[in-house]
């Protein structure tokens, strides 16, 4: 099982590393002696040198993350809330809500992507209950216009049609300012609403077990003591769920910027390269345009990303006071061998 | 822990609804269960939609997306669906599941032990390196994992959808972590009985591992039932296609003109009721899954 395991997973890794830095095409061995040893340029072609790989690449993060700081807040806060209400102690059918909202995370992406793309489509069901509320729905997955660009539009800030020269007219690696601002694209936040919808029910039941541990003694008693409601859920239910929340916060940072699925089955990064993601334009590189090394090279630099934003994350969310109270004790130890020696 | 904690429950309940009952309880009731109410319509309708579309025409679907009878009931959804390729699709998502399921129930358990429990040179290596591998986002190992495949020639066949796939680190995680909380004192029994290890492993063990077992084969199931990406780059045969792939196929154009929404749906909700079936089926132990998870961090 070892060998499988090492077979599959660290052999490919090192396989993958010499691939980002040859020249591959997909024919043959890519360790026969008619592949070249490129160095760093597939990674400088996505990263420093100005062309189409650097434009796609950028395009595909600024796309990933307004999906990412989008997605983790609201799927988090999703849980959260629908942990407590479905922990209310007098509810009644605890049971079927869970299901209900638990059920969407064991059904294929699959199943569900095509689901969506119906229920957004022009004349779909989402649509058609906007309309009954008298709004106008888009065109969901053939909108490219991006949130930020119409939000600001609408309060008068800029005109989308005659983007402002300062923005549209700097360049930062590869991408205008005005298209950095875009915000996500209208087809991208339809995937948003089905990955927060989907992905909601796994992190409640999280939250649920998490909740669960929590005495009800100890929110009864800081009842008693006159704290409010609101009170009791801030300042013990929340900071009992810290871990919890810390762990619902980096497995949900993982997951988004990995998001391929969704993007496969619905879009395959259209309209106008607005849901392209690193994970999918890593694919669409290797596998359908035969630059191996561009692909495996996003992949690791996608792979180095995730890696940094889940340390960072933990580093910043990290228990303030067990920091505290080592580094005091690391003080007074100091002290005491300087008292020693003294 | 979950029990414990639901069995603290009822005993503090009395008492909380007796404070309740000073803050208005019965607004709040209302307040809470029409929340839940319309949340679960939001969770719910998606499901209903799709069963409902799969025996609607074409044209019903398209103009009355929001009908929930079909008008005329037809089942023409499921004959077009017939003639496509799904039940060759149908047929290889379930071969590769349950060879999945079962490599992974034999494999992950059995290293599980052997980390939970035998003393060998390099096991801490091997579990940091257990660590590691499930620290490795899947979706980068799409292209590394393709290599190997074509480096040793199992590219487009059959072995290359589900060898792969037969152990996986989080498995073998959830085993071991399940091992070292059986007390060792029954295997020393066996042992000084005079039973092989293996013998230990399959008679004793295995059996007392049950709910972590079954845990495991569902999460196995679901796990390759649900995959993707996998067998995107496993193959491009479409004779190998699975059900995965092959409806993502579908929404490329594979139908012909029209965008033909009940034939989706249809393929949508036969994908979805094996799943269905297995969850609930084993509801309880989908709840252990989740929070199994929830002890990696």
């Amino acid at each position: 099982m070892l060998v499988i395991l090492g077979l599959f997973l660290v052999l490919p890794i090192l396989m993958a590393l010499w691939v980002s830095v040859s020249d591959w095409t997909g024919r043959g061995s890519p360790f026969s002696s008619n592949v070249g040893f490129v160095g760093t340029e597939n990674y400088r072609q996505l990263l420093t040198e100005d062309g189409l790989s650097r434009q796609d690449f950028m395009t595909s993060m600024r796309n990933t993350f307004y999906y990412v700081v989008g997605v983790v807040p609201l799927q988090t806060g999703l849980a959260l809330w629908l942990a407590v209400i479905v922990n209310q102690k007098f509810l009644k059918g605890r049971t079927f809500f869970r299901t209900a909202f638990y059920f969407p995370s064991v059904v294929s992406s699959v199943a569900i992507s095509l689901v969506f793309l119906f229920l957004f489509t022009g004349t779909g069901a989402v649509n058609q209950g906007l309309s009954a509320i008298g709004i106008d729905g888009p065109v969901w997955f053939s909108d490219s216009r991006g949130l930020v660009h119409l939000a600001l539009d609408w309060l008068g800030v800029w005109n989308s049609d005659a983007p402002p020269s300062s923005l549209a007219g700097t360049d930062v690696l590869g991408l205008s300012m005005w298209e950095w601002l875009a915000g996500p694209s209208v087809a991208m936040s339809a995937i948003m609403v089905q990955v927060i919808w989907t992905t909601a029910g796994t992190f409640m039941l999280m939250f649920l077990a998490a909740l669960q541990d929590l005495p009800a003694e100890v929110e009864e008693a800081a009842l008693v003591d006159g704290a409010s409601r609101w009170g009791v859920f801030r300042n013990v239910t929340v900071p009992h769920l810290r871990p919890t929340i810390l762990l619902v916060v980096t497995l949900g940072i993982i997951g988004t910027w990995q998001v391929f699925d969704q993007v496969y089955v619905m879009t395959n990064g259209g309209p106008a390269k607005t849901t392209l993601t690193p994970a999918f334009l890593s694919y669409q590189a290797a596998f359908l345009n035969q630059q191996w090394g561009q692909g495996a090279a996003i992949a690791f630099i996608l792979f180095a990303l995730i890696f940094f934003l889940t340390s960072l994350q933990r580093f910043v969310l990290r228990d303030k006071d067990e920091a505290a109270r080592k580094k005091a004790l690391r003080i007074q130890r100091r002290r005491a061998r300087a008292g020693v020696t003294a | 822990m979950r029990g414990h904690g639901r069995s603290a429950a009822p005993a503090g309940a009395p008492r909380a609804d007796g404070l309740t009952v000073h803050r208005s309880s019965s607004v709040k009731k209302v307040v809470v269960y029409s929340f839940l109410m319309m949340f679960a319509l939001v969770y719910v309708y998606p499901f209903v939609v799709q069963v409902v579309t799969s025996f609607k025409t074409n044209a019903d679907a398209v103009d009355h997306p929001l009908d929930l009878l079909p008008d005329p009931f037809t089942v023409a959804a499921f004959h077009r669906l017939a003639e496509t390729d799904f039940s060759l699709w149908f047929r290889n998502s379930v071969i590769v599941s349950l060879l999945v399921t079962a490599g992974r129930i034999f494999f992950c358990s059995l290293a599980g032990y052997a980390l939970a429990r035998l003393s060998f040179r390099g096991r801490n290596a091997v579990f940091t390196a257990l660590l590691a591998v499930m620290a490795v986002p899947g979706i980068v190992l799409l292209i590394p994992k393709f290599l190997v495949l074509n480096y040793i020639h199992m590219y487009n066949t059959f072995p290359a959808l589900f060898v792969p796939l037969l152990v996986d680190a989080a498995g073998v995680f959830i085993m071991k972590q399940f091992f070292e909380s059986i007390p060792v004192s029954i295997e020393e029994a066996a042992r000084i009985d005079g039973a092989s290890v293996f013998r230990i492993y399959w008679s004793i063990v295995l059996p007392m591992a049950k709910p972590a077992l079954i845990t495991l084969t569902i999460l196995s199931f679901q796990g390759s039932w649900n995959e993707l990406g996998h067998f995107i780059i496993a193959t491009n045969d479409p004779s190998l296609y699975t059900l995965t792939r092959g409806l993502a196929q579908l929404t490329s154009g594979g139908l012909g003109s029209g965008q033909q929404f009940p034939i989706k749906m249809a393929a949508a909700l036969l994908m979805t009721i094996p799943t269905a079936l297995v969850f609930i089926v084993f509801q309880r132990f989908f709840t252990q899954g989740a929070n199994a998870g929830a002890e990696k961090g």
